[in-house]
């Protein structure tokens, strides 16, 4: 089968979760064999992993015929693309593009982030992906999260091909509610054209359908899974303080809660002081929560490292005893179970798409910061429960893995081309 | 000639209250009151009540029906205190004389498996109280949950019970039958009765299975399997909780119908009703049962893992019996209370992290969400009970030496006590004697013409004994306070 993907972030250049359960999805879709994917992004850096999946870059994608001689491609974008694709892109060409911003291949420019004009570049990437689609042989259509929306229903459009749309989050949980009508229209817009919608988590189903008022015969849940850690980062060096550390690592935004972790640690240092706690990571509210750490007096024992990158996030997880994930609201939530990849407890809200699938870890409301502190204080204080949670998390979470996931999509793939026929 | 033996277990825990990490140190109570009462009453107007007068109507029915009950002290107090009602018709059951009252810890306990010592006293302490409400003594002893193994036999004996019952375990009978009287391997002179796993669940977990092929079991046909055993196989022991009946099997499912109708069906094909008691005095035991490892009546694996399978289980239990020298040691009655609550197994049940078909029992009775939540609210508890403790005792002291001292103590009280009551011997015998001299005196100045001497020899003779006495009490002082010299010595 061959499947046509539309995602926006690929490992190893992610910035949140979309790139690592996109990369992890399509890998183990790939191990259950007989499948042929081409994942498209929309700015490749030429070290993406290409063993599974055909990568291609929306901004190799020529949208204006441009007369390139074979060795100027192959000099210029050789590292990402195959010049024969590109070629075979060009005759595909289907409007006249000119106007727009081109380079001297005729394409785009991408940043592949999430600038400030955003919705251009949505809107950019769909009109790459209307040459893909007029281009490349495919059974289906998988678009990854709203970004990539307004592409795969072009590319339906164009081709007449099923559209699967993969909702790894809403705006509903990025805004607590208040969400944007641009970015809401676009989503509406992607369920309703979908042929099917794949959630990861019933949390986040449940949002689909009621929210976006769709059939929930059209929904279906697929949880996420991981990717198994490399020998080099499960045996990553770090250095512990000899009192116990409680991590919260993710965006220091509205939608993870760091607030009640704030609330729990004070409650937990009043009794306890052998405890650290660290937040690490950054975003809008990180000043508001400094504030908060000094107003209850815990500044001294409560530390914000900042951003943390690659290994060093391994790096802060070996170090600590316990990791919390206070998540108003969390489609899935892969942080925790690569904390108890690396033997690490966690404590999660239940509001997290993954307390779905989770045993071994402790859910709590996220608003209840005594059953948090409770909780925390239960994991530094009693070494058997440290080493219960730890030692059956790591056996839970060994066994949650990308290829059964991936064979779920597979059939849905399959339901959805035989309703067609 | 084949008969059944009945017995029903009645059991409840003093569930705990939601108890967060900063209530240790300042709160002291632990239970929650509400869900208590509720779920007791709850049961007993369900189950127990209606049981209870099932079985009455049936005593009075039928002459030849007799059964057991098993109920721990911790479900008694709770019956006293929620549904008196209750403890009534147990007193009538036991006044028929035709049911028999088991013996088993007080605090439904798993003391058994690691502290020998406690769980004496908790089956004694048990013993007074079933000899209090309803005026028996046990003679046979059903161990917590029906756990046992080799190493409990002898101290059974020694404790004076002639039986014990425990689950017929496939791992343990092999191609045995549990339809004999078996001799425990360590201790041959007490009999082990054992539960018919299968005829027992069919009436406790499957009576109302509607995708059992037996289904709809009734009386008749209950009876026939029974009538149908090998005829050398004399005694069918179903042992189930009572809760079976009404509220693991709700009313509907016409439970009620089919206990009451079964001694009519056992009439009918000569099977008869006998107590532990009976059966151990009517049966010989034809061989020897050797039980190395613990067994059980609970989930697949019969065994200790329900309550003692994972870490969280095993910590909890270590640390609740680390105080229990010390909590013996003490006479606060608070703390000996809460003592026996938490002892109850099922505070290590609620923590199983076991999964499938048994995970389902664990979660049904649990009143937390998870294991671990389970694990943290019984461990703050804990955690609070050891403050106590040791506000008590300081924990710098060694249980030895606290030990000595305590009898040293001990024995000083008893001295003083000894001292004490000869004194006032004494102040009564100088009483007397000051009032006897007085008599004389009176009778020796109305008869002054007689003569004195004989008045004088009495009274000399009195006083005599009075440092013989003192001396007495001297010596055995002194042999009483060598002795926790000695064992402070031992140390």
């Amino acid at each position: 089968m061959k499947a046509l993907m539309f995602g926006w972030e690929f490992p190893p250049h992610i910035l949140g979760g979309l790139g690592t359960a996109s990369y992890g999805l399509t890998k183990g879709m790939w191990e259950c064999g007989d499948m042929d994917i081409s994942f498209v992004i929309p700015k490749p850096w030429g070290d993406e992993d290409k063993s599974f999946a055909h990568i291609i870059g929306a901004s190799q994608v020529p949208i204006a015929w441009r007369d390139v001689s074979r060795e100027y491609v192959e000099q210029r974008i050789g590292k990402y693309m195959n010049p024969d694709l590109y070629f075979n892109l060009r005759s595909h060409i289907y409007a006249d593009f000119n106007y727009m911003r081109t380079n001297d291949l005729g394409c785009l420019e991408f940043s592949g982030r999430y600038p400030d004009n955003l919705l251009e570049e949505i809107n950019n990437y769909s009109i790459c992906a209307g040459v893909i689609a007029r281009t490349l042989d495919f059974d289906i259509i998988h678009s990854h999260d709203w970004l990539t929306y307004p592409a795969g229903i072009h590319a339906k459009q164009v081709t007449g091909k099923p559209l699967v749309i993969h909702v790894h989050a809403t705006d509903f949980d990025r805004s607590r509610g208040n969400v944007n009508p641009t970015v809401f229209g676009i989503e509406k817009d992607g369920m309703t054209q979908a042929d099917h919608i794949i959630t990861v988590s019933n949390l986040t189903r449940n949002t689909v359908i009621e929210k976006y008022g769709i059939d929930p015969a059209k929904v279906t849940t697929v949880h996420n899974a991981v990717t198994p850690l490399s020998d080099e980062l499960l045996n990553v060096q770090a250095t512990k303080p000899k009192e116990k550390v409680v991590t919260f690592l993710g965006r220091i935004t509205m939608q993870k809660g760091p607030e009640y972790f704030v609330e729990a640690a004070a409650k937990v240092l009043k009794n306890n002081h052998n405890v650290r706690f660290v937040m690490a990571g950054s975003g809008d509210m990180m000043d508001k929560m400094i504030m908060l750490a000094a107003e209850r007096g815990i500044a001294d024992r409560f530390h914000f490292p900042g951003f943390q990158k690659g290994k060093q996030v391994y790096e802060m997880l070996k170090a600590s005893d316990v990791y919390i994930m206070p998540s108003v609201s969390e489609p899935f939530g892969i942080s925790p179970l690569e904390a108890m990849q690396m033997g690490v407890p966690s404590i999660i809200s239940k509001q997290s798409g993954c307390a779905e699938i989770l045993d071994n870890v402790i859910k709590t409301d996220y608003w209840d910061i005594d059953a948090m502190a409770d909780a925390i204080h239960s994991i530094i204080t009693y070494p058997a429960m440290y080493n219960q949670l730890r030692e059956d998390g790591l056996d839970e979470v060994n066994r949650i893995t990308w290829d059964k996931a991936g064979a779920k999509v597979i059939d849905i793939y399959r339901k959805v081309i035989a309703d067609r026929q | 000639m084949k008969a059944i033996c009945f017995y029903f277990q009645i059991h409840q825990p003093f569930r705990l209250k939601r108890y967060r990490f900063f209530d240790i140190g300042n709160d002291h109570y632990y239970y929650d009151d509400f869900s208590n009462d509720d779920i007791v009453t709850r049961i007993a107007q369900h189950s127990y009540i209606p049981a209870a007068e099932s079985l009455l109507r049936m005593l009075e029915q039928y002459p030849n029906f007799r059964c057991a009950l098993s109920i721990t002290g911790v479900a008694l107090e709770q019956c006293e205190q929620y549904v008196p009602e209750f403890i009534d018709l147990l007193k009538k059951l036991a006044a028929t004389g035709r049911v028999e009252f088991l013996a088993e810890t007080y605090a439904h306990s798993l003391s058994s498996l690691i502290d020998p010592e406690e769980f004496i006293n908790q089956v004694k302490v048990h013993n007074d109280k079933i000899e209090e409400l309803f005026g028996v003594k046990p003679k046979v002893l059903r161990n917590t949950e029906l756990v046992y193994c080799d190493e409990m036999a002898p101290m059974i004996l020694n404790m004076g019970y002639k039986g014990v019952i425990t689950e017929g375990a496939k791992h343990i009978l092999g191609w045995k039958s549990p339809n004999y009287v078996y001799s425990a391997a360590s201790a041959p002179k007490l009999k082990i009765l054992l539960r018919n796993a299968k005829l027992s669940d069919d009436i406790a977990k499957r009576f109302s299975n509607t995708e059992w092929d037996a289904y709809p079991l009734t009386a008749d046909k209950y009876m026939d399997w029974i009538a149908s055993t090998p005829a050398e196989e004399q005694i069918i022991n179903l042992f189930m909780n009572l809760e079976t009946f009404g509220e693991f099997q709700t009313r509907d499912t016409g439970i009620f119908q089919f206990l009451e109708a079964l001694p009519y069906f056992a009439k009918e094909r000569g099977v008869e009703f006998w107590t532990p008691s009976d059966a151990i005095s009517k049966l010989k035991p034809v061989g020897e049962l050797s039980i190395m490892h613990p067994i059980s009546w609970t989930d697949e694996s019969r065994d200790t893992s329900a309550w003692l399978g994972n870490k969280l289980q095993n910590e909890a239990f270590e640390k609740l019996y680390s105080v229990s020298e010390r909590v013996r040691l003490c006479d606060d009655r608070r703390l000996k209370q809460d003592w026996y609550y938490l002892q109850a197994a099922d505070h290590l049940f609620y923590m199983a992290t076991k999964h499938f078909a048994d995970g389902a029992a664990h979660s049904n009775f649990s009143p937390y969400e998870t294991p671990f939540q389970a694990f943290t609210n019984y461990m703050n508890v804990l955690a609070d009970f050891i403050v106590r403790v040791e506000e008590q005792y300081p924990l710098s002291i060694e249980n030895e030496e606290l030990n000595a001292l305590l009898t040293t103590i001990r024995n000083q009280e008893r001295e003083i006590e000894t001292l004490n009551k000869e004194v006032t011997s004494m102040r009564k015998n100088i009483e007397h004697f000051n009032e006897e001299h007085l008599l004389r005196e009176k009778k020796a100045n109305q008869e002054e013409s007689a003569s004195d001497e004989p008045v004088a020899e009495k009274a000399s003779k009195k006083p005599a004994c009075k440092p013989k006495a003192a001396c007495k009490t001297k010596a055995t002082a002194t042999k009483k306070e060598s002795k926790p010299k000695a064992t402070a010595k031992k140390k």
